[in-house]
């Protein structure tokens, strides 16, 4: 569309629409299959699960009801200890002698076992981290499984990696992951750990540690030989003394920036190799020829997909400003219609917050936004009584030294604002010490292309968002962190040039 | 009466422009006889930052250059060297090294120089990616590069060594501020001289010379300073990367207190231009 027929465009009506507002209730949809969750569940050392060492537990709870599912072990140093040394014989004893091709049938097999146990660990997802179980079904357990089944097949064909040269894993490996995306970050480590011929040490997040758990199962199942892979759950002390170990010669983590640094200092007087996915602070860029129904969805795909728990959500909108006040009254329309509530009913488009204390930060933030003086919108819709919710909200007039507007907000709040021209979309987008994704609307595939290259960010969507794949390689500019995880760059991480 | 001959000021070679140090610095540089030699620029940090701010203005415009024309340029640059290799061997003799030791080091220089000009438009086909992803999109890898890189030469092979750790950073694009080698500094002034004679863009490679302890500190905290690559010893190790915490900086060191074969194959390549580099995905829809 040229430039000039928006603003010529005579005033109309605005579409006439369908609003139903509260008029009728949904009926329930509850998924319902059986989680087989335990009541109690210990750590997965050696191949068994033992129980830890100081014989404490902490409760995990179901953040959408706030009661309780499970007693979860605490690893102290002497756990991580034993599960080091476990890795590190399962290394030097069967791992390492193994030929690629048949470590490659562990992970097909593990693959597979996870699609068997497919809705079992999406009800079980759903439930430990709060996450709609649309999204634990459809997203999270299938990617997991595609993860292992796409890094299975690199097992026998590591040579191709880096023609010219002789490449060799690190031995043990030790991995801290969020709990944003419970199962798939523990994927996204220990599969291609793994098919590089490394074994891994992994401390799940405090709160989401029972598919983590429920992982070491699978590896029983599938006959995984003992020690390639150990899960030892707990809180930071817990993730310190797995990065710490001497055993650990790569630590690959998935957090904030902020413990992302402190794991840096800790390592500063080792060799240690690391990944680092740290925390995003992303642009989405409208321009004014995007199509903007198409473009409205991918925003609300952008930042309320897992209830904004995500380190590259879309969480800064930079909309052209011909086109801010139309876009404004789309996206108010739309997140009308966004159904907050119980997590496991098919029908929620958002969950439950993970935490009390996110949930506390999200309430921080967005009061700050308003006290800075931007207008606040939320869909005004119920939330249940129990259990930690936040209604989708959406920031007008934001103003670039806003907290909002750079601070990582990690929930279902979006910060809209405004530019003229392309370098202005891009100093705005570029201007945060964070780098990790970016996305881009116009049907302009030129301009695409252009934004693309100037844009300081590791993944750039266009015309869509928050699209993963076990090909791709995902990973960060700047204070976003470095590695990748995915592809065959992702892979070669997890492995050394001799 | 024999001619006085002309004796040369040894300036460093920042931003296109050859400087003394802003302090007014220097230290005595003597030969193996143990006879005086020359004045070396002892930098400061001040003469960092600067440095740095070169790198910065020169850094957009070299990474913006078509690979082809990098290629030329290095390629050029080992022109350059290969008409003043004598005079480079001859001051890596100023140490106590054998001639025929230093013509070997000179021509190995001139060799990698070489192989990295044939990288510039071969290695984005090497570790950049079209990726088979299942949804209908388009995805691709390609790299980019980090930005500024600083780099800290080792004491020995001043001029292999150094040319080794500069070359995969300027290849992909990088702009680098080097400390050149403290204990043998004379080479990197007349490395300095062919860089300004090879079409390199001024600012694109940036050498200093100075004291190593008093610039670490900078290297490490410098947040304009996107990565740290060289050799450096276990105390500088662990001050650097602590520093690089601040800023999540990119830290790819060698050990000092292990010997480096510089000569070695393995030291060159894609691996090593990787070590300096960004990669990119982009998702595009495929559709009408």
């Amino acid at each position: 569309m040229p430039k000039t027929s928006s603003k010529s465009k005579p005033k109309t009506n605005p579409a006439r629409e369908f609003v139903f507002g509260d008029l009728w209730e949904f009926d329930p949809a509850p998924e319902t299959a059986d989680p087989k969750v335990k009541k109690k569940y210990n750590l997965f050392i050696g191949g068994a699960f033992v129980a830890p060492h100081s014989g404490k537990y902490f409760a995990t709870i179901n953040p959408a009801t706030e009661a309780k599912i499970a007693d979860i072990a605490l690893a102290d140093a002497s756990d991580v200890d034993a599960a080091c040394k476990a890795a590190q014989k399962a290394f030097t004893t069967v791992w390492s002698k193994m030929p690629g091709k048949e470590r490659g049938k562990y992970l097909y097999r593990i693959a597979r076992l996870l699609q068997d146990h497919a809705r079992e660990f999406a009800v079980a997802e759903t439930m430990d981290g709060g996450k709609p179980i649309k999204e634990s079904r459809d997203f999270d357990v299938p990617m997991a499984a595609a993860h292992f089944f796409y890094h299975a097949g690199w097992a026998d064909k590591l040579e191709f990696l880096a023609p010219g040269r002789q490449l060799a894993p690190h031995g043990v490996v030790g991995q801290v992951i969020p709990w944003n995306f419970p199962l798939l970050m523990l994927a996204w480590k220990i599969a291609p750990a793994l098919a590089a011929g490394n074994c891994v040490v992994l401390k799940p997040a405090e709160t989401t540690s029972i598919t983590a758990l429920k992982f070491g199962e699978i590896c029983q199942e599938a006959g995984l030989p003992n020690g390639v892979v150990n899960i030892v759950s707990g809180a930071g002390e817990t993730g310190a003394a797995v990065i710490n170990h001497p055993l650990t010669s790569k630590v690959a983590f998935t957090g904030s920036t902020e413990v992302g640094k402190i794991i840096m200092r800790s390592l500063a007087g080792t060799e240690k190799k690391m990944t680092m996915e740290l925390g995003g602070k992303a642009a989405n860029i409208i321009f004014d020829d995007a199509p903007l129904d198409q473009a409205v969805e991918g925003i609300v795909n952008g930042i309320f997909f897992n209830q904004g728990h995500v380190c590259c959500a879309g969480s800064r909108l930079l909309v052209q400003e011909s086109i801010a006040d139309e876009v404004l009254a789309k996206l108010k329309r739309r997140i009308a219609t966004l159904r907050v509530g119980d997590p496991l009913d098919k029908n929620t488009d958002l969950g439950a917050i993970n935490s009390a204390e996110q949930l506390a930060k999200i309430t921080d933030l967005v009061k700050s936004g308003v006290e800075e003086g931007a207008e606040k919108h939320d869909n005004g819709c119920k939330l249940p009584a129990k259990g930690f919710f936040f209604r989708p909200t959406i920031f007008a007039n934001v103003s670039m030294s806003h907290r909002i507007a750079r601070e990582e907000i990690f929930g279902p709040v979006l910060s809209i604002l405004t530019f003229r021209t392309l370098e202005e979309a891009v100093e705005k987008a570029n201007n945060t010490a964070y780098g990790l994704s970016a996305g881009v609307w116009t049907d302009k595939g030129s301009r695409i292309l252009k934004m693309s290259t100037l844009l300081k960010a590791g993944v750039v969507w266009a015309n869509t968002y928050n699209k993963f794949d076990p090909t791709s390689p995902f990973g960060g500019y700047k204070e976003s962190g470095f590695g990748r995880e995915g592809g065959k760059q992702g892979l070669l991480d997890y492995l050394k040039a001799l | 009466m024999t001619r006085l001959h002309i004796t040369k000021t040894p300036k460093c070679y920042v931003g296109g422009a050859f400087i003394r140090s802003e302090s007014g610095r220097v230290t005595e540089l003597h030969d193996a006889s143990g006879a005086f030699f020359a004045n070396i620029p002892q930098c400061t940090r001040k003469d960092l930052r600067n440095a740095v701010e070169a790198a910065a203005k020169a850094g957009p415009g070299w990474a913006k250059r078509s690979a082809f024309n990098r290629g030329q340029i290095l390629y050029r640059l080992a022109e350059m060297m290969e008409a003043r290799g004598v005079e480079l061997a001859d001051s890596i003799t100023l140490s106590g090294v054998s001639k025929s030791e230093a013509s070997r080091e000179v021509a190995a220089a001139i060799e990698r120089v070489v192989h990295y000009a044939g990288w510039t438009d071969k290695y984005e086909q090497v570790l950049g990616s079209v990726n088979p992803v299942a949804s209908a999109h388009f995805n691709f890898t390609v790299t980019e590069p980090m930005g500024i890189v600083g780099i800290l030469a080792p004491d020995d092979a001043p001029v292999l060594g150094l040319l080794s750790l500069i070359l995969p950073a300027i290849t992909s694009g990088n702009s680098v501020v080097a400390l050149a080698s403290i204990t043998q500094p004379y080479p990197s002034i007349l490395l300095g001289e062919m860089l300004a004679t090879s079409d390199l863009p001024g600012g694109v490679v940036n050498l200093l010379t100075g004291v190593r302890s008093e610039l670490i500190p900078t290297f490490a905290t410098h947040e304009h300073l996107r990565a740290i690559s060289g050799v450096a010893n276990a105390e500088e190790r662990k001050a650097l990367r602590l520093g690089a915490a601040e800023s999540v900086k990119r830290v790819c060191l060698l050990k000092a207190e292990e010997p480096i074969d510089w000569l070695a194959d393995k030291l060159q390549g894609a691996e090593e231009i990787r070590a300096l580099i960004e990669f990119k995905t982009t998702w595009h829809p495929i559709g009408a």
